[in-house]
């Protein structure tokens, strides 16, 4: 019998970090066992448990993208246990993945449509996978328009900036970076939270379009309005949604929201799906 | 279906006989209360017990149960690497289980025994073990089986039922585990009479309810935003007895456990009526007072379970629940409020 709860064996291959305040940092991982590689065949939106011996694991969404081959990437918030542990661990050092994880993106849905993506803070990893995956040139004639609006509390919280920087360039897809505050007198980009910028910059809403949006709680409940008001319909607008887990397949029962279990029905949902839930994340 | 008698004076040497074949469990009387504890050295089922104090699903649901073990030895080659502990699957059995709890274990399959994922741990050890159960003729007063799709004569999860007919038990055989078990135990004397009327008395003396009727066609929201909630959670001190003595509660916890450099990963019962059951790393708590987590714990029992397997509510009836809370709260009453709240939904719908 197959152990869903076993780990594959990765090697830490490079640390980046991310943010002026040092609290994200990009793993990128590599199988010890290459044919492991394959198992893990994952699509953009989904999660794997990152696991340390001796400490536990952790949840974190894949910052890489299906179409980058060799390795997985997450961005990691410094937060508990695991996490603190985690930032502490050098190139070479050998940890665990368990995964792929839950539900992703509706690809299949999202294909000959426009899509907007919202993202604010950390929250932007699997959001990366999707812009990536997207722009990847077998994948970027399969959708229409592609606009991101993304917002960080400063400039230096921002994550992927070179990325970032090479998607303004491009003409097609339509970047719109946001910081809460700066003072940098040099900064070129918005100033400002993601709703009020989103209601500026993004296209109107119709059947053709969806909505992608993963951020902290207070984002995700005042972009709600906003896009509405551009006139996307609540099956339009998918959510990705985090709770507290165990063991990441449906089994340790911590993480439900009303009969929907986040770690294996999602992490993805619709806004109507979530309407219909009592909200218990 | 096979019918075997068995004298009470056979008992002892089937027993013998199965303990070469199988690691036996079964109900022992220890101080005041009755628990399921393996029999070793030649010990008896006490099968004079009216219900255990805690459910049997231990026995494949171990309280705490190793995963993986690992070294944190650098010098080692393995160092950091997680190893599956050894796959129980040595043949077990268990003795005089009731028909309740037999059937929680069958409740519980769909949680570790899904389409995409089968929990190995939980499944070896109910795969390598026949249930022999004992039909219950003198329930406890807080029993209410015959209305929570379960009875005293419930033959749901079981390999063999047996009915104590004072001087013998009947055993019914029931699938071919039970069968192989029988087989190894000697007991082969064909029986003439059914155990249909005793099961008749039986479940005419199960005189307490639980309503449920209405529950599978409710508004799931109502049901969650009824303003009963706050008076049913009001006495919960969140000591998580419910749960830990429930037959149907399947929650855990996982934990990495290190001994110098030796280590290991293992899951542990764990309870949604501790608030550290859900709180984020934010310190975030999406059910964060105590109305949120009694309101999960029966929520999930009589509606989330019921609408996501459409095999009726997640409670078998033993009763554990109502005679051991420290406060009182009874899952009849408050099934009683949430049928009462949702057939006031089903009637706006009609309207």
């Amino acid at each position: 019998m197959d152990n869903p709860y076993l780990p594959y064996s990765v090697r830490i291959d490079e640390i980046i970090t991310e943010s002026e305040d040092r609290s994200l940092k990009t793993f990128k991982f590599v199988f010890l066992n290459s044919e492991d590689e394959a198992r893990f065949a994952y699509q953009a939106g989904q999660f794997a448990e990152l696991s340390i011996a001796g400490k536990g694991e952790i949840p974190i969404g894949i910052a890489s993208s299906p179409v980058e081959k060799g390795f997985i990437k997450f961005t990691v918030n410094k937060a508990g246990v695991v996490t603190s542990h985690l930032h502490n661990m050098k190139t070479g050092d050998i940890m665990g993945v368990r995964g792929p994880l839950g539900n992703c993106y509706p690809w299949e849905k999202l294909e000959g449509k426009n899509v907007l993506i919202v993202g604010g803070g950390f929250a932007f990893t699997t959001l990366r996978s999707s812009i990536i995956y997207m722009l990847d040139s077998a994948n970027r004639p399969k959708f229409k328009d592609i606009t991101v609006v993304y917002g960080a509390r400063t400039p230096g919280m921002l994550l992927y900036k070179d990325e970032l920087i090479e998607w303004e360039k491009r003409d097609d897809i339509n970047v719109h970076i946001t910081v809460d505050g700066t003072d940098d007198p040099s900064w070129k980009y918005n100033v400002g939270f993601v709703p009020p910028i989103t209601e500026q910059k993004a296209p109107q809403g119709n059947e053709d379009s969806y909505a992608i949006v993963c951020g902290p709680p207070i984002m995700i409940k005042f972009t709600q309005p906003v896009l509405e008001k551009l006139g996307y319909d609540h099956n339009h607008i998918i959510l990705s949604l985090e709770n507290r887990m165990k063991c990441g397949i449906g089994m340790c029962g911590r993480c439900n929201i009303g009969r929907e279990l986040v770690c294996k029905d999602g992490p993805v949902f619709s806004l109507s799906e979530v309407n219909q839930t009592p909200r218990e994340y | 279906m096979k019918v075997i008698k068995i004298d009470k004076a056979q008992f002892a040497d089937g027993y013998k006989a199965l303990q070469k074949v199988y690691k036996l469990f079964g109900p022992v009387k220890e101080k005041a209360f009755y628990n399921f504890k393996e029999l070793v050295d030649g010990r008896q089922a006490d099968l004079s017990f009216q219900n255990t104090r805690l459910s049997p699903k231990s026995i494949v649901f171990p309280q705490s149960e190793d995963m993986f073990t690992y070294t944190l030895d650098e010098a080692s080659k393995d160092a950091n690497q997680l190893k599956p502990v050894p796959e129980k699957n040595e043949s077990r059995a268990v003795i005089g289980i009731r028909p309740c709890d037999a059937k929680a274990i069958s409740l519980v399959r769909m949680n570790f025994d899904t389409q995409e994922y089968k929990d190995p741990y939980w499944l070896n050890l109910f795969n390598a073990t026949t249930f022999v159960g004992l039909a219950c003729d003198s329930p406890c007063q807080s029993c209410f089986c015959t209305t929570a799709g379960c009875g005293p004569y419930h033959e749901d999860g079981l390999d063999i039922l047996l009915s104590d007919q004072t001087d013998h038990f009947l055993a019914k055989e029931l699938t071919d585990k039970g069968a192989k078990l029988m087989k190894a135990a000697g007991w082969k004397t064909k029986a003439t009479a059914g155990l249909e009327d005793k099961k008749k008395t039986a479940e005419s003396k199960i005189t307490a309810k639980i309503s449920t009727d209405n529950l599978s066609g409710a508004d799931t929201l109502a049901l969650y935003n009824a303003n009963f909630w706050e008076d049913a959670s009001f006495a919960c001190i969140n000591c998580g007895t419910c749960t830990f003595v429930c037959p149907t509660c399947w929650c855990f916890d996982i934990q990495d456990e290190v001994h110098a450099k030796n280590g290991k990963r293992m899951r542990n019962w764990d309870s949604c009526m501790f608030p550290i059951f859900t709180v984020h790393t934010t310190g975030h708590n999406p059910r964060e007072t105590k109305l949120h987590r009694v309101r999960q714990r029966f929520m999930h029992k009589l509606k989330y379970f019921v609408d996501k397997y459409e095999k009726g509510i997640m409670c078998v009836g033993c009763g554990r629940c109502v005679s051991q809370c420290p406060v009182n709260i009874d899952i009849r009453k408050i099934s009683e409020l949430m049928n009462k709240q949702a057939s006031k939904n089903i009637c706006a719908v009609q309207k």
